[in-house]
C-alpha cells in the first residue's frame, strides 16, 4: 500500500521520536510544558509542510504522508502528534484549500517551516457535537473590518509562543431559511480584542497547548474572511473529515506504542520464575492490542487513499476514528493492566498512553458522532 | 569546494550483532543495516560547510549491496551525489585494506575535503582517517569538534583529555568528527523523494584502480584468530546505605581506581 518514500518518511519520523522525542517528552509532560525545542526539530525535518505544495515552503507530499508522520510520532508520544495534526490539518489546510492567494503566500510559509502554528477556533463552551447550533460567536462588518464577539473553548496550538493566527468560525448573518450563516475569519495572533486564557488542567495531551479564546469587539480587516462568505459550515464539515484520518492515525500510533511498550516489558519483568511473556494471560492481551492496531491501521490507511485519490471518504474516515480510537483506548487499558503497578506510574509512558487515549474518542468528532455519520452513509431513516 | 564524505553501513547496535563462524567477519546479513552514527554527524557537517561555501557534497560508502540504503539516506539528507564501492574482492578487509581501497576511489572522485566519522560502531578501530590521510599525502584533522574553513585554510577544534586543541593545515585535507560537532538533520519527505533522482555511480576494483591482492580478506594484515560471545553481565555491587554509604561507595570507586 506504501511506495518506497512513505516507507522512508516513516522510517525517518520514527527515528526521529525515538532519539528526539522519547528522550525529553516525560519531562515535559510531567511539567506541562510546550516542547518548543522539539517542535522546532520537526519543523526542521519539514514535518509540517508535509502536504503543503512547495511553492509555499512545504514539501510537497500528501494528507498520507502527514499520517504516517503522525503515528510515528504518536507511538511514543501523543503531544507533539496532536500539536503536528492540530497546526496541519486544522491550521494549514484550511488556508492552503480556501485562502487567497495573498493569505496562503502570507501564512503557509512560515507554517510549513513549523516556525508558526496555526488554530483552528471552532468548539465553544456550549457546542461541541451541535457544533453548528451551539455557535454564538459573531461577526459582523463595520467600516470595511469584521467586528468579532464571542468565545471558543479546546482550541489546540491557541496559546503558543509561536501561534501566528487563529480561523474563527463565527456567524455572520441568517440565511433565507433562518439558519445561521457561518464564515471563517483568520484573527493574527495579538489582535486587539482577542483573549486567549491561561492553559486548560488536562487529563492527558498535557505537553500541548489548549486554551479557551474570547473575542471582545475584536476587529480584523474584511478580507481577513477565508474563502466565501457563509461556506464556513462546509468549510469545518470537509475539515474534519479529513482531520479523522488524522486523529485515526494518532490513535493508532498510541495503540501500536502500548503494544511496543508490552512486548519489552513483557520480555525483561519476571515473576514466579519466568518472564511474564511466557503466560497466556500476558499473551493473548499483547495479541489483541496488535490486532487492534493492526485492523485500525489498515482502516485509515484506506481512508487516507480515498481521500489522497479524491474519492469519496466520509464514511472511511469515520469508521477508522471510530475503530482507531476504540483501538488507542482498549490497548491504553490492557497495556496499563501488563505492566501492573508501574502501569500506574506517570514515569513510564504507558501512564502516558492511558491519560492520552481518552481524548482520542471525543476529539474531532466523539464516537457518537462517528457512528451517526456511519449510519447516515448507510442510508438509515433519520 | 568538492566534499567527500565517507559513510559505512553497520549493524544496527540496538540489535544482536554476530561474526560468521566459516570466515569470522562480521555477518551483516543477520542484522538491520544503519549509516554508523558518526558518519551522520560527518554526513550534517559537510551539508553545513556547503552551505556556507558552496561546491558540492560527495557520499562515498564501500560495502555490499544493501548499502545502496545507506548512501540513500545520506542522499536524503542532501548530498548531491554518491559513490557505492561494491565489490565481492573487497570482502573480509582490514582497515588497510579499506583504507587503502577508499583512498583509490578518492583520487578517482578527486577532493578538496574528505570527512568521517571518527569511528565506526562495528570495527571501532577508529584509524580509517588516518590511514587516509597517509595514503592521499594530505593532512589529518581527526576528533574535530568544530570546522571552519577560509580560503584553503582549514582549522579544527580537536578534542583531548583536557579540552581541546586547534588545529590548522591547508586543503586539501582529511577531517574525522566527533558527536559534539552539529546535530545531524533527519531526511524531510523533500529530500527523500528528491534522493531518487540523484546519481549513484557503482565502482568495482578495477573501476578505481584497486589491485586485487591488496584487499579482501586473504590479503588482511590483521587477522582474527577466535572468538566468543561477551559473558553476560554480571549484577552489580549494591551498596545499601546504613550510615557509611558515602565512605562505602567511595572505597569502591577507589578499588577501581575511579578516585
Amino acid at each position: 500500500m506504501l511506495n518506497d518514500e512513505h516507507v522512508e518518511l516513516r522510517k525517518s519520523v520514527e527515528e526521529f521520536a525515538r532519539e528526539v522525542v522519547a528522550p525529553v517528552i516525560g519531562d515535559y509532560y510531567e511539567r506541562c510544558e510546550f516542547p518548543y525545542d522539539v517542535v522546532r526539530r520537526m519543523g526542521a525535518m519539514g514535518l509540517f509542510g508535509l502536504p503543503v505544495p512547495e511553492e509555499y515552503g512545504g514539501m510537497g507530499g500528501d494528507y498520507f504522508a502527514l499520517c504516517l508522520a503522525l503515528e510515528e510520532l504518536a507511538r511514543v508520544d501523543s503531544s507533539v502528534a496532536i500539536t503536528l495534526e492540530a497546526a496541519v490539518s486544522l491550521g494549514a489546510m484550511p488556508i492552503l484549500r480556501y485562502g487567497t492567494d495573498e493569505q496562503k503566500r502570507r501564512w503557509l510559509p512560515g507554517m510549513a517551516a513549523g516556525e508558526i502554528l496555526g488554530a483552528f477556533g471552532l468548539t465553544e463552551p456550549g457546542g461541541g457535537s451541535d457544533v453548528a447550533g451551539g455557535m454564538r460567536t459573531t461577526a459582523a462588518l463595520d467600516g470595511g473590518e469584521w467586528v468579532i464577539n464571542g468565545s471558543k473553548a479546546f482550541i489546540t496550538n491557541s496559546g503558543t509562543d509561536i501561534t501566528g493566527v487563529v480561523a474563527v468560525a463565527a456567524i455572520t448573518g441568517r440565511r433565507e431559511d433562518g439558519r445561521p450563516e457561518i464564515s471563517t475569519i483568520l484573527v493574527p495572533s495579538g489582535t486587539p480584542g482577542m483573549t486567549v486564557s491561561k492553559k486548560y488542567s488536562k487529563v492527558g495531551w498535557s505537553a500541548s497547548d489548549t486554551r479557551e479564546l474570547s473575542f471582545t469587539d475584536c476587529r480584523v480587516p474584511e478580507e481577513n474572511i477565508l474563502g466565501e462568505r457563509g461556506r464556513g459550515y462546509a468549510q469545518f464539515l470537509q475539515t474534519l473529515d479529513e482531520g479523522r484520518v488524522a486523529i485515526a492515525a494518532v490513535s493508532v500510533g498510541l495503540a501500536q506504542g502500548c503494544v511496543d511498550e508490552s512486548l519489552r516489558y513483557a520480555r525483561e519483568r519476571r515473576a514466579f520464575g519466568q518472564e511474564i511473556g511466557c503466560y497466556q494471560a500476558i499473551q493473548f492481551k499483547i495479541v489483541d492490542m496488535e490486532a487492534r492496531a493492526h485492523t485500525a491501521r489498515l482502516a485509515y490507511y484506506h481512508a487516507a487513499e480515498r481521500m489522497v485519490a479524491g474519492l469519496p471518504f466520509k464514511k472511511e474516515a469515520a469508521i477508522a476514528k471510530l475503530v482507531a480510537s476504540n483501538a488507542a483506548m482498549d490497548n491504553a487499558r490492557d497495556a496499563t493492566q501488563v505492566f501492573g503497578g508501574y502501569g500506574f506510574m506517570n514515569e513510564f509512558p504507558v501512564g502516558r498512553f492511558y491519560r492520552d487515549a481518552k481524548i482520542l474518542e471525543i476529539g474531532e468528532g466523539t464516537s457518537e458522532v462517528q457512528r451517526m455519520l456511519i449510519a447516515r452513509e448507510l442510508g438509515l431513516p433519520t | 569546494m568538492n566534499i567527500v564524505v565517507c559513510v559505512k553501513q553497520v549493524p544496527d547496535t540496538a540489535t544482536e550483532r554476530k561474526l560468521r563462524s566459516e570466515d569470522k567477519t562480521l555477518d551483516r546479513d543477520a542484522a538491520d543495516g544503519v549509516v554508523n552514527e558518526l558518519d551522520e554527524y560527518a554526513v550534517e557537517e559537510a551539508l553545513r560547510l556547503k552551505e556556507a561555501h558552496g561546491g558540492e557534497v560527495t557520499v562515498l560508502s564501500m560495502g555490499p549491496a544493501k548499502a545502496t540504503e545507506t548512501i540513500r539516506k545520506a542522499l536524503a539528507m542532501g548530498a548531491d551525489k554518491a559513490v557505492h564501492l561494491h565489490d565481492d574482492a573487497l570482502h573480509g578487509s582490514d582497515a588497510l585494506g579499506t583504507s587503502y581501497a577508499v583512498s583509490q576511489a578518492l583520487k578517482k572522485i578527486g577532493f578538496d575535503l574528505v570527512i568521517l566519522g571518527s569511528e565506526s560502531t562495528d570495527a571501532r578501530t577508529g584509524m580509517l582517517a588516518a590511514m587516509l590521510a597517509e595514503r592521499l599525502g594530505a593532512p589529518q584533522l581527526t576528533l574535530a569538534s568544530k570546522v571552519e574553513i577560509e580560503g584553503t585554510a582549514i582549522r579544527v577544534e580537536r578534542i583531548t583529555d583536557y579540552g581541546y586543541d586547534k588545529v590548522e593545515a591547508s586543503l586539501p585535507a582529511v577531517v574525522s568528527v566527533v558527536e559534539k560537532i552539529n546535530e545531524p538533520r533527519y531526511p524531510s519527505f523533500k529530500g527523500i523523494m528528491a534522493a531518487k533522482k540523484k546519481p549513484v555511480e557503482t565502482l568495482g576494483i578495477a573501476d578505481a584502480d584497486i589491485a586485487a591482492d591488496q584487499v579482501g580478506l586473504a590479503n588482511s594484515w590483521s587477522e582474527v584468530v577466535d572468538f566468543a560471545a561477551a559473558p553476560p553481565r554480571a549484577a552489580g555491587t549494591v551498596i545499601k546505605d546504613e550510615g557509611d554509604g558515602g565512605a562505602r561507595a567511595a572505597e569502591f570507586l577507589a578499588s577501581k581506581k575511579f578516585i
